[in-house]
């Protein structure tokens, strides 16, 4: 198994007449997605990729049962598709688009409250259960189906670990981009309890970045609660205070939100952290070796 | 996006927040035609520039007379001023705020900024204004009190008014406070600000709220919103390079290392400035060229690095995922011969057509060391830079 995505994972594409959702949708396509449906306001009756396109997400539910949607809508829309999708009740919203105003997402997380809905992202690149399922823009080929999960900040820092990972035959169960906002959807603790109930995951890689508190409440939570061994890192060592490093959400604010007091609570909670991010795959090597887990996971 | 405190105050009083009088003056004949019409002797002369800790630099001084007022203004205009915010650069004052002046009872804090723990607006006030917020957690933490908005709600009256009785206000200025609580929530909210400050917030010596001091600071990806905010903008604040780099859709941001950094993507590039400190190297760049780098983009993001002077290598670390390495390393090979490029250009390429994009490198006749991964690359980088070998 995975989590999040699996075979009975059917697509929506919001904003798939756009360029970069076309060539997305050709991509999932190619990599066995199940794609159904694509919504784009006022192109009913389209289709993209053979992909029939409506008005409205309500529409595609009733027409194609899809229960996972993913966003490519420009950002000055991007969070009413998100409600769109949430009042749809799709299971999953996997929101792609990046530079959504910060309060349109407070808004957002508010409508979610008690909706059955997850969302990832935004500002994110999707979720992939390798040989299985694909949704976002991650380039397939360098993943590898296995049993080490993947959960992380990033778009190509995840990629580097999963090819990182790929190379030492450590294959993925699912990775998961969470996205780079200050306010995103699930956190890492919602997804490494998933990955520590999913008996096809027998370790996590985890990877976070300056800004915010979620890697210290994570580390906590793993200390508390997971039954895995946990290989952890955390980008921006370098990074200057007051500076959005690219990522909305990655901006060092007085003392909160270094890289520094992420990897030091990590560590104390008895996460094993890569010295640096070359070593993401031989970190992991050595603690599935501590833990005797190395040739299970390489099969 | 941050503003000066003119146009804060400026913004506060369209939204019926009382500020004091005041004007704004570029040159010191506008001061002096602004001093001398005031009817007041006494004037505030203000620095305007884009960080706190002005008072303590030297930055707001208080005249007690108009030939007083226009010296203050001569010495400060041009100055650089130099506070624990605006780092060993410093800024120029370009422009100041004349203001009247008022006799202070008392000194609030109070303001409103995104708490992305608990993803709501929250509220933040103490009795024991005029520091800043830093210096009042740390000598009156308990003065401090908050008040959460539920952004889909906006403020609450019950929470307007118990904030007001928190803060042990007098009883005719209860009314008061809550409609500047109101109106500041209705400026946060309509504006898209991420934080709106006014510290301090005073009781005047004639028993009414006033303004004295107020900052802002705006969501960039809002922005497209409101051209009123996108107006505000002053450019002379911001690092050339950084602008330079946006207009071309890059994300750069300026580090005082000497090798350059081009990446694709945030998370990436931060995480290749670290792992050449790890090596022993120090970044002078984060640059991000996107997920969908063309050759231009490269092209330009190699202008931008080679603008700084103190750059003495280049690191291109690109993981290409579904951009192609071979569109990648044309434009690298372009950017090379066009800059005549001579510093060290060490070139990392993973992702679609990562051999073809190697077989352009080599073969181009350029002096680029190919790297195997993003190890091997700060390895390399760092070690030609200390005068080491390259293969």
């Amino acid at each position: 198994m995975s989590i999040l995505i699996n075979d009975d994972t059917k697509v929506v594409v919001q904003g798939i007449t756009g360029e970069t959702a076309r060539f997305h949708t050709k991509q999932m396509i190619e990599y066995g997605t199940n794609i159904y449906a694509g919504v784009t306001p006022k192109k009913k009756g389209q289709s993209v990729e053979g992909v029939p396109v409506f008005n409205t997400v309500q529409e595609a539910v009733q027409n194609t049962g899809v229960n996972t949607s993913v966003i490519y809508v420009p950002a000055a829309f991007a969070a009413d598709a998100i409600l769109e999708a949430v009042e749809a009740e799709l299971e999953l919203v996997i929101c792609i688009t990046e530079h959504i105003p910060v309060q349109d997402m407070l808004m957002v997380k508010q409508y979610m409250k008690g909706k059955k809905t997850k969302l990832i992202g935004p500002n994110c690149p999707g979720v992939i259960s390798p040989e299985v399922s694909k949704i976002g823009i991650m380039p397939g080929y360098i993943h590898k189906r296995g049993h080490i999960g993947v959960v992380s900040r990033s778009g190509t820092l995840t990629y580097e670990a999963v090819h990182q990972l790929s190379k030492f035959n450590l294959g993925q169960s699912t990775a998961v981009g969470i996205g780079g906002d200050s306010v995103t959807g699930l956190s890492f603790i919602d997804i490494l309890d998933m990955f520590n109930e999913d008996e096809d995951t027998y370790a996590v890689m985890m990877i976070g970045e300056i800004g915010g508190t979620k890697e210290e409440e994570a580390a906590k939570w793993i200390k508390d609660h997971m039954k895995k061994p946990v290989v952890g890192f955390v980008s921006g060592k370098t990074a200057p205070e007051g500076k959005r490093m690219g990522h909305a959400g990655a901006i060092i604010s007085g003392n909160t939100g270094t890289a520094e007091h992420k990897i030091q609570t990590m560590k104390a909670y008895g996460i094993t952290m890569a010295e640096q991010p070359g070593m993401l795959g031989q970190t992991m090597v050595d603690v599935l070796n501590d833990y005797t887990l190395l040739e299970k996971c390489q099969r | 996006m941050k503003i000066h405190e003119h146009q804060a105050k400026e913004l506060l009083l369209q939204y019926q927040i009382p500020i004091p009088h005041g004007y704004v003056a570029y040159t010191e004949k506008e001061v002096g035609n602004i001093v001398d019409q005031l009817a007041e002797d006494r004037v505030a002369v203000k620095a305007q520039i884009h960080a706190g800790g002005r008072g303590k630099a030297g930055g707001v001084v208080i005249a007690q007379n108009k030939k007083e007022a226009k010296e203050f203004a001569k010495n400060l205009l041009g100055k650089t001023l130099q506070t624990p915010q605006t780092g060993l650069e410093g800024q120029v004052v370009q422009r100041l705020l004349i203001e009247e002046t008022c006799d202070i009872k008392k000194e609030y804090y109070l303001s409103m900024t995104i708490d992305r723990n608990r993803e709501q607006v929250v509220v933040i006030a103490s009795e024991a204004g005029g520091t800043s917020i830093e210096e009042m957690a740390k000598e009156h933490p308990d003065y401090i009190i908050q008040e959460v908005i539920d952004v889909s709600i906006g403020l609450m009256g019950f929470q307007a008014r118990r904030m007001a009785f928190n803060l042990n206000l007098p009883d005719a200025l209860i009314k008061p406070f809550i409609n500047i609580m109101f109106n500041m929530y209705r400026l946060f909210y309509e504006k898209n600000c991420t934080t709106v400050e006014i510290n301090p917030l005073v009781i005047t010596s004639n028993d009414t709220l006033i303004a004295l001091d107020a900052k802002m600071n705006f969501d960039d990806n809002a922005l497209f919103k409101h051209s009123d905010i996108e107006a505000l903008r002053d450019i002379s604040f911001e690092d050339e390079r950084e602008l330079q780099a946006s207009k071309h859709d890059l994300s750069y941001i300026a580090l005082d290392g000497n090798i350059g950094c081009l990446v694709n993507g945030a998370g990436l590039a931060m995480a290749t400035m670290d792992i050449i400190q790890y090596y022993g190297g120090n970044p002078a760049n984060f640059l991000d060229v996107g997920g969908s780098a063309t050759s231009e983009k490269v092209e330009e993001a190699f202008n931008i690095i080679l603008s700084d002077a103190h750059v003495k290598g280049i690191f291109v670390n690109i993981f290409g995922g579904i951009m192609k390495c071979d569109v990648i390393a044309k434009g690298i090979v372009e950017a090379t011969k066009k800059t005549g490029l001579s510093l060290p250009l060490v070139v990392r390429l993973e992702g679609t057509n990562a051999e073809d994009g190697e077989q352009i490198l080599s073969s181009s006749g350029l002096n680029i060391i190919p790297a195997k991964s993003m190890d091997d690359g700060a390895e390399k980088i760092v070690s030609s830079l200390k005068g080491g070998t390259h293969e």
